[in-house]
């Protein structure tokens, strides 16, 4: 399929969701009550961005999203760089961090929220809980599988330990860190949201969590919807980012998506 | 003074089992300044390991080298290395992985990229600088490679089956262009091969390595065929053929026990 044609198809097969939707409401096949109804969502969403009023709430989702999605990432590339080319420390920490991987993370919102607030700190915290470790577990695998002989023929041309970091190791790094990345934008948006859901003030978790609150299904909706446009948006520009720093790798970036 | 001197090496690898495995075995090998050697043998014979002893990327069990009188320590930095497999950094363009060494080791940036831009035009690359390897075709990427390890002026040259992976005509082509650039300053080679006809064709020496595990040279053959050669003409030569079913005899007996030890070993 060429771009334009998939890109009406992907457009078709959501109206086509959308109408089904409708329809299964509209005949009574589905409850009103519960399922909500795709025009009323649609008008939400467009009152929300009429009138503005879902920004201040977005752009504290996006803050802690962003927030989340940034830190997280420096900190696994820097641990899994670490942990990769250190032995000693890699077979010291490793129940640690399995063991921190396999923790449901979820439960960890209530105690963030304890020790840091309600405000954008503990959604924050929570996310690189999330982001940390697919990043840090990738980096730490590929550091592995970096060719032998690029590393023998760095040192040949008289690379220095710190020299074949930052010209072999960090840029084979890269490239596992933009393989995670897709994953880790989701999981960045999972922590503000479930963060702002189980505690907050603001944001669009808040929302939801106050629509539940009256039944109001078609607010919950509207929220998941907006919520699910930006995370396609964040996608977006990692996917721009990768085609820009990933030049060099065969086949193109753009080809492969995570 | 030889250029390189690889005295009495022996290399012992242990297995996963705990079990020592002899790649070679008091193995003796002198490169004279100038002079272009080559080390013949059948496969597994611990060519690539010697080579690696030499470059000071490995440290023998037993044994020494000493590299223009002095004993070697660490990284070999008179040496340059050209690798068998793919060993240019794939996030540089060509000219960038020319340029790589120089940078390393300081070079003003001007001088460095000057230099670089130098060595592209000299193996016949001019213009194709901004390219990354992947998209250059097999001979060009061990062009950049070759330029990249000339560019930091290595007084000794080892190479590892550096053609193995070309074709038959870009091979012979690369051999010739080699050559040419070798002729000018002469700097001392170690270049290891499967390829009897590579060896006679480049070498002033052919050591054969006699077959693993445990190997050393069992044969030296001075190859006194005039000098500047064509690598596709002079296989044509009598003196090319003769040296040729000498040098095999000795090395035809070895690929023999070698094949032997391969099919008789669990």
């Amino acid at each position: 399929m060429s771009r334009p044609v998939l890109a009406v198809a992907q457009a078709g097969l959501l109206g086509g969701l959308f109408l089904l939707w409708h329809v299964l409401v509209r005949t009574e096949v589905l409850p009103a009550f519960f399922f909500g109804e795709p025009l009323v969502v649609l008008e939400r969403v467009r009152d929300w961005f009429v009138s503005g009023s879902i920004w201040p709430h977005l752009g504290v989702t996006l803050l802690e999203t962003v927030l989340a999605f940034v830190i997280g990432t420096v900190a696994g590339l820097i641990f899994g760089l670490w942990l990769g080319l250190s032995d000693g420390a890699a077979r010291l920490l490793d129940p640690y961090i399995k063991g921190l991987n396999a923790m449901p993370r979820v439960i960890l919102a209530p105690i963030f929220a304890v020790w840091f607030g309600l405000g954008v700190l503990s959604k924050v915290l929570l996310g690189v809980t999330l982001v940390f470790f697919i990043v840090f577990f990738s980096v730490f695998h590929g550091v592995r599988e970096v060719s032998p002989a690029v590393l023998d023929n760095a040192r040949m041309l008289g690379a220095s330990r710190r020299q074949l970091l930052r010209h072999v190791y960090l840029p084979s790094a890269t490239a596992w860190v933009f393989a995670s990345l897709h994953s880790a934008v989701g999981m960045a948006f999972v922590g503000a949201v479930v963060g702002e859901y189980l505690g907050s003030a603001r944001g669009v978790g808040y929302l939801i969590l106050q629509a539940e609150g009256v039944f109001d299904i078609n607010t919950v909706f509207a929220g998941v919807l907006v919520l699910t446009a930006f995370a396609l948006l964040l996608d977006r520009l990692v996917t721009l980012a990768e085609r820009r720093l990933l030049r060099w790798r065969p086949g193109g970036p753009g080809g492969r998506t995570g | 003074m030889a250029a390189l001197r690889l005295d009495r090496i022996t290399c012992r690898f242990t297995g996963r089992d705990g079990d020592g495995h002899v790649a070679v075995r008091d193995a003796t090998v002198v490169v004279e300044e100038g002079e272009f050697v080559s080390l013949v043998g059948p496969t597994g014979c611990g060519k690539s390991t010697l080579l690696n002893v030499a470059a000071g990327l490995r440290a023998p069990t037993e044994g020494g080298v000493s590299v223009f009188g002095e004993p070697l320590r660490g990284r070999n930095a008179a040496a340059g290395y050209l690798f068998q497999g793919e060993a240019l950094l794939p996030w540089r363009s060509a000219f960038d992985n020319v340029r790589f060494g120089l940078q390393l080791r300081g070079d003003p940036p001007e001088e460095a990229a000057a230099a670089a831009r130098d060595w592209l035009r000299r193996v016949g690359l001019e213009g194709q600088g901004s390219k990354y390897p992947h998209e250059l075709s097999g001979g060009m990427r061990k062009r950049v490679a070759l330029a990249q390890t000339l560019a930091v002026g290595p007084r000794i040259l080892l190479m590892d089956e550096p053609f193995s992976a070309l074709d038959v005509q870009t091979r012979t082509l690369m051999e010739n262009e080699l050559l040419s650039l070798w002729q000018r300053d002469r700097k001392s080679v170690l270049f290891v091969t499967h390829d009897l006809e590579e060896a006679i064709a480049l070498s002033d020496r052919v050591v054969v390595l006699g077959a693993g595990p445990g190997s050393r040279p069992v044969g030296e053959f001075r190859i006194d065929l005039p000098r500047p050669r064509d690598v596709a003409e002079i296989r044509l030569e009598p003196r090319f053929v003769e040296l040729h079913r000498d040098i095999w005899a000795t090395l035809k007996a070895e690929v023999m026990r070698a094949h032997a030890v391969d099919t008789v070993a669990p």
